[in-house]
């Protein structure tokens, strides 16, 4: 027999004790599912569409464009040629990345160190962890701490407050427990310290939880903007989320584009778009690829803890 | 070299055994009988030394956590003062300097009916995302689980997942996009003539809107658990039941579900115990729109009085009343997992 093109689409032999499906049953199910999915794609359609479109396609559709016609970049070209929104998204890409960095090593870290068993006082500091899941210390103490430690109008406000999560602290340590003892102990022999193991062992090891947390960080970094809508003043200062506020919500045209909007060469519309555009691409690009780890992440975070 | 070898390896080698008191006792010199004093101080000692490197590394962890989550929760001596950032040079002198009130802040706060109404809208859209929103992810769960052919399953869970890695700005504008005044449901509906559709602003119908947009950000994310504890269902208890002749529905009323049955109660245990917190952010950011009568919830109003109009020590004692509220909360869902018989966030 000959390969089928549609391996993966079509149906694996069904178990010879279960019935075939209806056909009702089947079109009723492939039209929620199907209807679910729309409910996500159509409106980043529009968005997408929208920022692509000229002047002229927006005027004529009233709006937004749900049908693509005479498509350009010229939104994107004028808020990447400089000026504030490509300024906040430099500041959105070194927050998340130098934050997601700091995030990890210190997450990893500390995973490690509490998962070997019976170590020196694990147990404390595992309590000492656990126990801020179950109370929050308020918004205003916070903020005054952060405050008083002179981190306001620092990118460190941004990035330190929320730098450690327990949670994903113990989705890594569930993974790293599993890791083999006998691996870990026969590295010992030939004289390997915790740090060595850890980066030589247990490490390439957890490689697929190390994405997945990973992801979960830099998303936390790249969506955040309550930090530094309290913490800032300074508006150059400002991560993207920020300025999509001010650009989509507030309806305020970003710096430096005014007058071209003024002059109707670009369409305000389009700007707006394309702001949610850049904001929402990185994720929607980075987070198929560790889409498959998901489960057995949040599994070991969610139901072990 | 051979002795320093030695040193580093011995100690390390009877890590794993997890009884470090042996070899430590030994060091020290103490024989083997039993338990005293002072082998005991040393075996610390030296389980310290033999660890040094495990516990350095979850150092900078704790300190993180010790100054973000302990230090604050200290702070919140505040809601009993009238602290004037002012009187310090910086926040933690300004509230050595602050004059003691004692609790008046409190007493002011339950006289106050902007207070009262946060509480009610809080409360109002938690049980409306208990009814409305934790039904879905199960429900989707289900139906992505009875696909059998792999591919589809894949990009189904793909395009679902999507919304969740999307910041709340984003979301907030996407649905101003499609319900707001100048969306596309509002544009196609002027071109025929009817004016004026504008959800985004409807103070009435703001608590289903939000909560609509909690299940388009996050059911699909919500399902991952469920599909994890489905596929640990063993394939032998449906065969089992279809030789019983169970059909279809039997089977998932009696296997599927009760399989389900621990994550659902986990997941209500965490829900009822985050009551008191429902989407602060996306309600930040609605709150101009619709005005505080409709969108103001305890941590909203905790925001606009203390980080918009400074009143620090007010708003504080707001946020601890709800911290004390929501911990007790916490506390008591996790007890009712305990007395139904499921394990509940933390083991007994």
């Amino acid at each position: 027999m000959t390969r089928s093109p549609l391996r993966g689409w079509a149906a694996p032999p069904r178990p010879v004790w279960e019935e075939e499906p209806r056909k009702a049953g089947l079109a009723a199910k492939g039209i929620v599912l199907t209807g679910a999915c729309l409910a996500v794609l159509f409106p980043l359609w529009i968005v997408i569409v929208t920022s692509l479109s000229s002047r002229r396609a927006i005027t004529e559709a009233g709006g937004l464009v749900v049908i693509p016609k005479d498509l350009t970049l010229v939104a994107y070209e004028e808020l990447l040629s400089g000026g504030q929104v490509q300024r906040a998204a430099l500041v959105s890409v070194g927050v998340t990345v130098v934050g997601t960095l700091f995030s990890m090593a210190v997450s990893v870290l500390c995973a490690y160190g509490l998962s070997r068993p019976g170590s020196t006082g694990h147990r404390w500091v595992l309590m000492t962890l656990l126990a801020t899941m179950f109370f929050g210390a308020g918004l205003i103490p916070t903020y005054l701490l952060v405050q008083a430690l002179g981190l306001t109008d620092t990118y460190l406000a941004l990035i330190l407050p929320s730098a450690v999560s327990v949670f994903n602290i113990l989705v890594l340590r569930a993974f790293f427990m599993n890791i083999s003892q006998e691996l870990i102990d026969s590295a010992r022999i030939d004289g390997a310290g915790d740090f060595r193991i850890l980066w030589r062992i247990v490490m390439p090891l957890s490689r697929a939880v190390l994405a997945v947390i990973a992801l979960f960080y830099a998303v936390g970094y790249w969506s955040a903007w309550f930090n530094a809508s309290i913490y800032l003043t300074d508006q150059d200062m400002m991560p993207l989320q920020n300025v999509m506020i001010q650009i989509v919500q507030k309806q305020e045209p970003p710096t430096g584009l005014g007058q071209m909007i003024r002059t109707n060469q670009l369409s305000p519309l389009a700007v707006q778009m394309a702001v949610m555009v850049l904001a929402l691409v990185p994720v929607a690009v980075a987070s198929p690829f560790v889409q498959r780890h998901f489960k057995k992440g949040m599994l070991t975070g969610a139901v072990k803890g | 070299m051979p002795t320093r070898k030695e040193r580093t390896v011995s100690p390390a080698t009877t890590k794993p055994d997890t009884r470090p008191t042996r070899d430590g006792a030994a060091r020290e010199g103490a024989p083997s009988r039993g338990p005293g004093p002072a082998p005991r101080k040393a075996r610390l000692r030296v389980r310290l030394r033999r660890d040094r490197a495990l516990l350095l590394m979850t150092l900078p962890a704790l300190l993180l956590v010790l100054v973000f989550h302990y230090v604050p929760v200290l702070g919140n001596v505040v809601a009993f003062q009238d602290y004037d950032p002012y009187l310090g040079e910086n926040g933690f002198t300004a509230m050595l300097e602050s004059p003691w009130t004692g609790l008046a802040n409190f007493e002011r706060i339950f006289s106050d009916s902007a207070f009262w109404q946060a509480v009610e809208n809080t409360l109002v859209l938690f049980l409306l995302q208990l009814v409305l929103f934790f039904p879905v992810p199960i429900v989707l769960a289900l139906l992505i689980n009875s696909v059998v052919r792999p591919r589809v399953r894949a990009v189904a869970q793909a395009v679902l997942y999507l919304p969740h890695f999307f910041s709340w700005v984003l979301v907030v504008t996407v649905f101003q996009q499609i319900f707001g005044g100048a969306g596309i449901i509002a544009q196609t509906l002027r071109e025929r003539g009817i004016e004026g559709f504008d959800l985004m602003t409807d103070p009435g119908i703001f608590k289903f809107l939000v909560t609509a947009e909690g299940v388009w950000k996050d059911a699909g994310w919500g399902i991952i658990v469920f599909l994890a504890a489905l596929s640990a269902v063993s394939q032998d208890l449906y065969e089992a039941a279809a030789m019983d002749g169970a059909g279809r529905w039997r089977r998932m009323w009696h296997v599927t579900l009760p399989a389900l049955r621990p994550v659902i109660a986990l997941l209500l245990v965490l829900r009822v115990g985050d009551a008191l917190t429902v989407g602060f952010e996306q309600l930040l950011l609605q709150r101009d729109a619709v005005g505080p009568d409709a969108a103001e919830v305890l941590d909203t109003y905790v925001w606009w009085n203390g980080i918009r109009n400074q009143d620090f020590g007010y708003a504080a004692a707001a946020g601890l009343v709800k911290g004390v509220v929501g911990l007790g909360l916490v506390l008591a869902a996790n007890k009712a997992a305990h007395l139904m018989g499921e394990q509940g966030v933390y083991k007994k």
